[in-house]
C-alpha cells in the first residue's frame, strides 16, 4: 500500500512497538510457568513412582505415597463442582436473562462481587460452624460443601458475564420465531456462551482445587485410606501443606510429588475441557 | 427483553387448534418452571453467601464493640495484652494489590491482544492453554516455590539493583529502602500479579474474540493500524467485559492467603519501603487463626475478615462509579 | 441439556449424602504440629499392629484446644498447656505424651554448629533488638575464642501462632524482667524486631538463606536441616548442647506430681545437665466423653505408644516420657469415664 501521508510511518511504527510489547507480555507470562514448572519437575519428577498412586501417606521414615490425598481430593472437588455450579450457572443465568435490573438480582451481584476476594478461610470457618460441630465430628462432606461455596460466586460471574456478552439480536430472532424465554435461553443463549461458561467453570476447579484453608477446618486429613464421606478425609493440598513444613526429607519430597501431580491434573483438565468445547462447537 | 410472561392475544388465538394450546401451555409451563428454577438458585445463593456476611458481622461484634473505630487506625497488634489494631494489614492488603495489579494489568491484557491479534492460529490455543495453568497451580505451591526459589533470587539480584538505582533520587529511595530479605511486600505483590494473571488474560481473551469481525475489518478498511484497532475498536467495544475480567483479578489478590504468607515477612509493621516485610489481611488470619485462643483476639481476626469484605466493597463500588462514567461519556 | 443432567446428578448426590452413612467415623484427634510426624508414626504401626485406626492431625495446639472443647474430635493435643482451672472448667483430663527441644539457630559466617554459646539473658537482648550485632560485648564475652563479624543481627521469628513460640517467650520471660515486661509470653505476641516466617520449616529456611540470621526452631528442623545452631548457659551455668539426654535431664528434674493435668512447662529447669528450653505436648481429652467406646480405643492406643513407642519416638528426634510419670499418667485415665461411671481405661 503506497501511502503519501507523513504521519503513516509514525503510527505504523507506533503500532509496532505497542504489539512487540504485547508479545514480550506474553513472553514475561510462559517465563513464569516455565520457570514453576521446571522447579516442580525438578523436585517432584525423582519421587515420581507406582508407590504414589498405591499407597496411603505414610509416617517419617518409611516408604509410602499419597493415594488417600489423590482419592480424598478427587471426592471432594467432584463433589463440590457437582454441587456449586449448577447452583451457579442458575443463579448466573436469572441475573443475565430474567432480573437484569431487578432488586434480586442487584443483592445477589453485590454480595456475589465481594465474596469473590474472601479469604477461604472465613468459608471454612462458616462451614465449620453450620456442618462440623452440628454433626459433632469433621467430615469429607462438609469439605465438599465449603468447596462448592468458593465454586459458587466465581461460576455466578462468568456465567452472568458471558451471557451478557451474547447479542441481544440472537435472543430476538429466536423469539421472533416463536421460541419461549426458557429454551431461547437454553438452546441459543447457552451456546453461544458455552466457550466463556466452560472457562469460568474451570477457573473454579482450578481455583478449588488448591485450597489448603478451608478445608482444614472441614473435611481435616486423615492418613488412612477410605471414602468415608462421613469421616475425616485427606486431600492433596493440606497433605501437601503439612508435609512441605515438615524437617523430614521424604516427606518433603512426597510434598513436591504432589504438587506436580496437581499442577499436572489440573493442565489435562483444560486441555481436555478446551478439546471438548472446540469439538461440541464444530 | 425484559417481560417473563406470554402476552395475551397469543393465549386467545389458541382455541383455533387444541394442539398449538398444548403445545403454547407446555412453553409456558416450561417457561415458569425454569424461571423459578434459576430464580431459587439466585435466592439460595443469597442465602449462602448472606450466611457467610451474617456469621461474620456476628463473630467480628466482640472486636468492633471492644476497641470501636480504633480497631482501623490502630497498628498495634498484640496478642499478649489483647489490643488489636488493623492499619497495618490494611496498608499491606492495599500496597501489595495495588503492585500485583500495576504489573497484572498490563501484561494480562498485552497477553490476551497478543493472543486474539497477533499470534499465529497454530500457537493461539497451547499459549492460552499454557497462561491459565498459572490459574491452575495451587497457592501453596506458589507460596513454597516464593520462598524457596523466587525470594532468595530477588534477595540477590533485583533488590540490591533496585536500592542502588533508587539510591540517590529523593523520596523514591524511602520507597525502595534496603536491606534486602528477599521476602517482603515487593515479593508478595510479584508472586500475586503471576496469580491474577491467568484471570485477566483468558477473561479479556475471550471477551476480545467476541469483537464482530465486521467492526475491525472496517477500521483497518480505513487504514487504521493493529494498535490503533486495539486501541479504538477492540478495547472499547469489550470495556465492560475487561473490567470485569480485572475485577475478578483483583478480587483474588485481595484475598489471596497462602502464597502471601509465605513470602510477605508477617510483621505487623508500615513500611514506607515496599522491600520491608509486611502482612495482609488474609495472611493475617491464616497465620494466627489455629493459634489464637482468646475470644477478643478469634474475633479481632475475623473483624479482620470483615474489613476485607469492605474494602472490597469500596473498590468496587469505584469501579462501577469509573464505569457509569465511561458509559455517559460514551453514550452521548 | 447440559445442566439438566448436571442438577440431576447433584440432587441426587446430595440426596445420597444427606442419609446418615452407616460406616463409624475413626478416632480422630488434632491440635499441636510439633508430635504430629511423631502421632503420625505411632498410628501407623498400631494400625498395622492391631488393624485400628487412629487419625491425628496437625491444626495447631489453639485448634485442638478448641476442637476438643467443641467435642467435633476424640482427643486434642496442645503445647501449651492449659491451667488447673481452665481444665475443671471444660472437665477435660490433660496429660503429657511426648517432648522435644528448642534450639536457637544461627547463619554467621565462620561459626560452625554448635560453636556458639549463648545464654539467656544475651538471647532476649536479641530478641528485643537491644543486641544489634555479632560482636556485641555480651556476645564476645560468652564467646572469647570466637572471631565474630560486625555485621547486623537479622532476628527471625514465627508469624503463626505456635507451641514452639510459647516456650520459647516463656523462657526469655523466666531469665529476662524486661522481655517479661515489654513482650510477655504466649503462642503468638507483639514482636519488637524481625522477620516472621510460616512454620519451623519457615524460619529453617529464612535463617539458611539470610547472612547474620538468629531464629528458634524445633530441634528437629535445626538436625535435619544440617542448620547451625548454639549451644546455651542453662540455670546452673553450665554450658549443654541440645540432645537426647539434656532434655531427659530437663525433664527429671521437673516437679510433675504437683502440677494439675501435668501442666509443667520444662523451660530454665535446674540441673547440670539440663537443655533450658525444653518442651513437652499434651494431651487433651473430655472427662465424660460422648462415645466413650472412642475414648477407650484412644487410651488403648497411648498406653501402646507409652510402652512401645519410645524407640520410635527417638528415631524422629522427640524424647520418650520417664517411666515415673507414665505410671501417674495411666493413674490419671482412670478419671475418664463412661455414662455408667465406670473408667473406660482397662486397667493394667
Amino acid at each position: 500500500m503506497s501511502n503519501a501521508n507523513p504521519f503513516y510511518g509514525r503510527r505504523k511504527s507506533r503500532s509496532n512497538l505497542m504489539m512487540g510489547l504485547c508479545m514480550a507480555a506474553s513472553l514475561f507470562g510462559l517465563a513464569w510457568l516455565v520457570m514453576i514448572l521446571a522447579a516442580l519437575l525438578w523436585n517432584g519428577v525423582s519421587g515420581l513412582s507406582l508407590d504414589v498412586f498405591t499407597q496411603n501417606t505414610p509416617p517419617p521414615g518409611s516408604a509410602g505415597g499419597l493415594l488417600n490425598a489423590i482419592v480424598g481430593s478427587l471426592i471432594m472437588t467432584a463433589l463440590g463442582v457437582v454441587i456449586g455450579t449448577p447452583i451457579g450457572i442458575l443463579a448466573g443465568t436469572y441475573m443475565a436473562e430474567y432480573g437484569a435490573h431487578g432488586k434480586l438480582s442487584l443483592v445477589v451481584r453485590f454480595i456475589n462481587d465481594i465474596l469473590l476476594s474472601a479469604p477461604s478461610i472465613v468459608i471454612g470457618l462458616f462451614v465449620y460452624e453450620v456442618m462440623v460441630v452440628r454433626m459433632g465430628h469433621f467430615s469429607g462432606f462438609a469439605g465438599a460443601v465449603a468447596l462448592s461455596i468458593i465454586v459458587i460466586p466465581v461460576v455466578v460471574r462468568t456465567t452472568e458475564d458471558m451471557l451478557n456478552l451474547v447479542p441481544n439480536q440472537l435472543r430476538e430472532a429466536a423469539s421472533a420465531l416463536g421460541m419461549p424465554r426458557h429454551l431461547v435461553i437454553r438452546r441459543i443463549a447457552y451456546r453461544a456462551a458455552r466457550a466463556g461458561m466452560v472457562t469460568g467453570v474451570l477457573l473454579a476447579i482450578a481455583r478449588v482445587s488448591g485450597e489448603t484453608a478451608p478445608l482444614l477446618f472441614t473435611a481435616l486429613n486423615n492418613q488412612f485410606g477410605g471414602a468415608n464421606l462421613n469421616g475425616p478425609m485427606a486431600s492433596l493440598p493440606v497433605v501437601i501443606f503439612q508435609f512441605a513444613l515438615s524437617p523430614y526429607k521424604d516427606w518433603q519430597q512426597l510434598a513436591w510429588t504432589g504438587a506436580l501431580i496437581i499442577t499436572l491434573s489440573v493442565l489435562t483438565l483444560s486441555i481436555l475441557a478446551r478439546v471438548i468445547a472446540s469439538r461440541s462447537r464444530q | 427483553m425484559a417481560d417473563t410472561s406470554f402476552p395475551g392475544p397469543l393465549a386467545g388465538a389458541a382455541h383455533a387448534a387444541p394442539a398449538r394450546t398444548a403445545v403454547l401451555n407446555r412453553f409456558r409451563l416450561g417457561n415458569l418452571l425454569f424461571l423459578n428454577l434459576t430464580r431459587a438458585a439466585a435466592v439460595l445463593v443469597l442465602v449462602l453467601l448472606g450466611g457467610v456476611m451474617v456469621a461474620l458481622i456476628e463473630g467480628a461484634a466482640p472486636a468492633l464493640r471492644e476497641f470501636g473505630f480504633g480497631f482501623v487506625t490502630s497498628q498495634s497488634w498484640n496478642p499478649v495484652t489483647e489490643k488489636f489494631g488493623a492499619l497495618a494489614p490494611i496498608y499491606g492488603t492495599i500496597v501489595t494489590s495495588l503492585i500485583a495489579m500495576l504489573i497484572a494489568v498490563p501484561v494480562g491484557l498485552g497477553i490476551a491482544i497478543f493472543l486474539t491479534e497477533l499470534c499465529p492460529m497454530p500457537l493461539r490455543r497451547p499459549i492460552g492453554i499454557a497462561i491459565e495453568l498459572l490459574a491452575g497451580i495451587p497457592s501453596i505451591i506458589y507460596g513454597i516455590w516464593g520462598l524457596f526459589v523466587f525470594a532468595p533470587f530477588l534477595q540477590t539480584t533485583v533488590q540490591p539493583f533496585l536500592i542502588s538505582l533508587f539510591g540517590p533520587i529523593p523520596l523514591l529511595n524511602a520507597v525502595f529502602a534496603g536491606p534486602p530479605y528477599g521476602i517482603g511486600m515487593l515479593t508478595a505483590g510479584l508472586i500475586l500479579a503471576i496469580m491474577v494473571l491467568p484471570f485477566i488474560t483468558s477473561i479479556a481473551r475471550d471477551v476480545f474474540s467476541t469483537v464482530p469481525p465486521v467492526l475491525k475489518e472496517a477500521a483497518y478498511g480505513i487504514g487504521c493500524t493493529r494498535w490503533e484497532v486495539v486501541k479504538n475498536v477492540v478495547l472499547p467495544f469489550t470495556r465492560v467485559g475487561v473490567i470485569g475480567g480485572v475485577m475478578l483479578g483483583l478480587g483474588r489478590a485481595l484475598g489471596e492467603t497462602m502464597a502471601v504468607t509465605f513470602v510477605i515477612g508477617n510483621a505487623h509493621k508500615i513500611s514506607a519501603s515496599i522491600l520491608a516485610p509486611g502482612t495482609t489481611i488474609s495472611a493475617t488470619i491464616a497465620n494466627e487463626f489455629t493459634e489464637a485462643v482468646g475470644d477478643i483476639y478469634t474475633s479481632s481476626l475475623i473483624a479482620l475478615g470483615l474489613l476485607l469484605f469492605v474494602i472490597t466493597f469500596i473498590v468496587l463500588a469505584i469501579a462501577r462509579y469509573m464505569l457509569l462514567r465511561l458509559e455517559m461519556k460514551g453514550g452521548k | 441439556m447440559k445442566f439438566k443432567s448436571l442438577a440431576v446428578a447433584a440432587g441426587m448426590a446430595i440426596a445420597a449424602l444427606a442419609m446418615p452413612a452407616a460406616a463409624r467415623a475413626d478416632i480422630s484427634g488434632a491440635g499441636a504440629s510439633f508430635p504430629f510426624p511423631v502421632y503420625a508414626k505411632w498410628a501407623d504401626a498400631w494400625n498395622r499392629e492391631t488393624g485400628k485406626k487412629l487419625n491425628y492431625q496437625s491444626i495447631g495446639s489453639g485448634g485442638g484446644i478448641k476442637q476438643i472443647r467443641a467435642r467435633t474430635v476424640t482427643f486434642g493435643a496442645t503445647d501449651a498447656p492449659l491451667k488447673g482451672p481452665e481444665l475443671e472448667k471444660d472437665g477435660l483430663v490433660q496429660f503429657p505424651m511426648v517432648m522435644g527441644g528448642i534450639v536457637p539457630v544461627i547463619n554467621v559466617e565462620g561459626v560452625g554448629s554448635g560453636e556458639l554459646v549463648l545464654d539467656g539473658p544475651t538471647l532476649a537482648k536479641i530478641f528485643l533488638g537491644d543486641i544489634k550485632t555479632w560482636d556485641d560485648p555480651a556476645i564476645k564475652a560468652l564467646n572469647p575464642d570466637l572471631k565474630l563479624p560486625s555485621s547486623a543481627i537479622a532476628v527471625v521469628r514465627r508469624s503463626d501462632g505456635s507451641g514452639t513460640t510459647f516456650n520459647f517467650t516463656d523462657y526469655l520471660g523466666k531469665v529476662s524482667p524486661d522481655w517479661k515486661e515489654k513482650v510477655g509470653s504466649a503462642t503468638a505476641v507483639e514482636w519488637p524486631v524481625g522477620l516472621g516466617a510460616k512454620g519451623n520449616e519457615g524460619v529453617a529456611a529464612n535463617v539458611g538463606q539470610t547472612k547474620g540470621s538468629i531464629g528458634y526452631v524445633e530441634y528437629a528442623y535445626a538436625k535435619e536441616n544440617n542448620i547451625a545452631f548454639a549451644r546455651m548457659k542453662n540455670k546452673a551455668g553450665k554450658v549443654v548442647s541440645p540432645e537426647v539426654t539434656s532434655f531427659q535431664a530437663a525433664a527429671a528434674n521437673a516437679d510433675w506430681s504437683s502440677a494439675p493435668g501435668f501442666g509443667v512447662i520444662l523451660t530454665d529447669e535446674p540441673g547440670d545437665g539440663s537443655w533450658p528450653i525444653t518442651a513437652a505436648t499434651f494431651i487433651l481429652m473430655h472427662k465424660k466423653p460422648n462415645d466413650p467406646a472412642a475414648a477407650a480405643e484412644a487410651l488403648q492406643f497411648f498406653d501402646w505408644a507409652f510402652e512401645k513407642g519410645g524407640p520410635m519416638a527417638e528415631q524422629l528426634i522427640y524424647i520418650p516420657m520417664p517411666a515415673s510419670v507414665v505410671k501417674q499418667v495411666r493413674d490419671a485415665w482412670s478419671a475418664i469415664v463412661g455414662p455408667d461411671g465406670k473408667p473406660v481405661a482397662v486397667a493394667k
